[in-house]
């Protein structure tokens, strides 16, 4: 299971990439293979804010529902609207084309409080 | 759909659904295949060539001897006496307040030989139930769920891909017929039965005869696109074609009136059988509620649970019992229990999902039909 090096990640499977102050947040490939073909995703609108640990959307598959958790605070300054028409693309490349926010974080240091891959890893039982 | 940790039975084909791959997950009591390749591609090709499913989950009880029609008359709200021989029904089994225990399909192999098959998180309960039902008439049953096996072959090409495979004539078979023979070299009962809204054939087999027949027919059918497909498929097949699911549509708060399932109920048929005063008076009430199709018309998906409003109210006044987003329509469909005010076709009402209110419109069942 594809647990890249450079991103952090929650327990609740969203991962999270910093460039800078601002972070791109997705779900991991594994959350997205738990759910199977994703046919739908809510996300909030760019301006809104993002609180650390609370809902910040849901995402569908044909079987199932999941909420999305915020892995850190701030202010969402866009969302990948390409999920609206397309959203298998977070089956197809979840931490690429199936990206979902970018947000900049009101406090960077608050990554060092999520997993890194190697946390993640084990989380999942991947080796 | 997943169960506790409890030890899960397995079916006989446990390593061909390894060996390729698929999610198993608990279900009836069961470790059956969820996916393999993935929902979505198993659905279309059910609808468009065909898809092999393991269903031996699910209970087969015979019920056998001169009275076994009458009994079953006595048990069941259908009335297997009038079936010919190589028939089969769907019925349903309810308990005395009318509320249903299980929905069954009773399959007539000789005038007094039948063939009852229950849902598998059911098969304990209806034999149960059918044992002190049957008990005054000529009748003998056997819950023969453990020693059988069943896979389904559904779709527009199942015809062409087992008929060369078994010695039953499938074009003289006539849909919820069923037949004994051979298939793959072994004996089977080949039935023109599923749960897909497609045509296709379901196979009732020795558990150890099966894998042999499983990896024949996949042999024969992959080069026209016959694939494996789990339950996850089965469920939006079903949902799509209208067909109610015991734990959602039915369940003891339903009576079969109001799933929409009348036509089930002898009420004309010789003799009482369990629930008929229930039922009487249910009918003659008229249905507190009544199951219908919604097609939503916002963004988001309805699940089961999910409650039902008329627009404008606060609080609900129905629950979505199943929905999914429709493979082959491309959009969001559910089926849902309504006031019976609120189930004409063209009625709009809203769905809650999440923190929003979706619209959703009431409309006819089922949402696909197959290409006469």
């Amino acid at each position: 299971m594809n647990v890249p090096e450079d991103l952090r990640y929650t327990s609740d499977h969203e991962w999270l990439r910093m460039e800078s102050d601002e972070g791109t947040v997705g779900i991991t490939a594994y959350a997205a293979d738990e759910l199977g073909d994703i046919v739908f995703v809510e996300l909030p609108a760019p301006g809104s804010r993002l609180e650390a640990g609370s809902t910040f959307g849901a995402i569908e598959s044909v079987k199932t529902a999941s909420d999305l958790f915020a892995p850190v605070s701030g202010d969402i300054l866009a969302v990948n609207e390409q999920l609206n028409g397309s959203p298998e693309l977070i089956n197809s490349d979840p931490y690429g084309e199936g990206w979902m926010l970018r947000v900049r974080l009101d406090d960077p240091s608050a990554l060092e409080a999520l997993e890194d891959a190697a946390a993640y890893r084990a989380r999942i039982g991947a080796a | 759909m997943t169960d506790g940790a409890e030890a899960l039975r397995q079916t006989p084909l446990r390593d061909r659904h390894q060996a390729l791959g698929a999610r198993l997950v608990g279900f009836g009591g069961w470790e059956m295949p969820l996916q393999y390749a993935g929902i979505i591609d198993e659905h279309h090709a059910v609808r468009r060539a065909a898809g092999l499913f393991d269903l031996s989950h699910m209970g087969e009880i015979w019920v056998t001897g001169s009275g076994a029609g009458e009994g079953l008359a006595a048990a069941l709200v259908t009335d297997p006496p009038r079936l010919a021989v190589g028939r089969a029904h769907y019925s349903m089994i309810v308990a005395p307040d009318g509320g249903i225990i299980d929905d069954l399909i009773v399959y007539r192999l000789a005038h007094d030989r039948f063939l009852v098959v229950p849902n598998a998180s059911n098969a304990d309960r209806v034999a149960a139930e059918m044992e002190p039902r049957l008990a005054g008439f000529e009748a003998t049953m056997e819950d023969a769920s453990a020693h059988t096996a069943l896979i389904a072959i559904q779709g527009p090409l199942a015809r062409v891909i087992l008929a060369p495979l078994t010695d039953v004539d499938l074009g003289a078979l006539k849909y919820y017929a069923i037949a004994e023979g051979q298939a793959a070299g072994v004996a089977a009962l080949v039935a023109r039965t599923g749960y897909t809204g497609e045509d296709g054939f379901e196979l009732f087999l020795a558990p150890a005869a099966v894998p042999a027949v499983w990896d024949r027919l996949m042999a024969a059918g992959a080069p026209s696109g016959l694939v494996p497909a789990g339950l996850g498929a089965r469920d939006t097949l079903r949902l799509e074609a209208g067909m109610p699911l015991y734990g959602n549509e039915l369940g003891p708060d339903a009576t079969p009136m109001e799933a929409g399932l009348d036509r089930l109920v002898k009420f004309d048929k010789a003799g009482d059988f369990i629930g008929r005063a229930a039922l009487e008076a249910a009918r003659d009430a008229g249905p507190r509620k009544q199951l219908v199709g919604l097609s939503i018309r916002g963004r988001g998906i309805a699940r089961h649970g999910y409650p039902v409003y008329l627009p404008g109210q606060e609080a609900p006044v129905g629950e979505v019992t199943s929905g999914t987003l429709s493979p082959t329509l491309g959009q969001a469909i559910a089926m849902a229990y309504v006031p019976v005010s609120s189930a004409s076709p063209g009625t709009m009402l809203e769905v809650g999902v999440r923190a929003s209110r979706v619209p959703a419109e009431v409309v006819p069942l089922p949402f696909y039909e197959r290409p006469a």
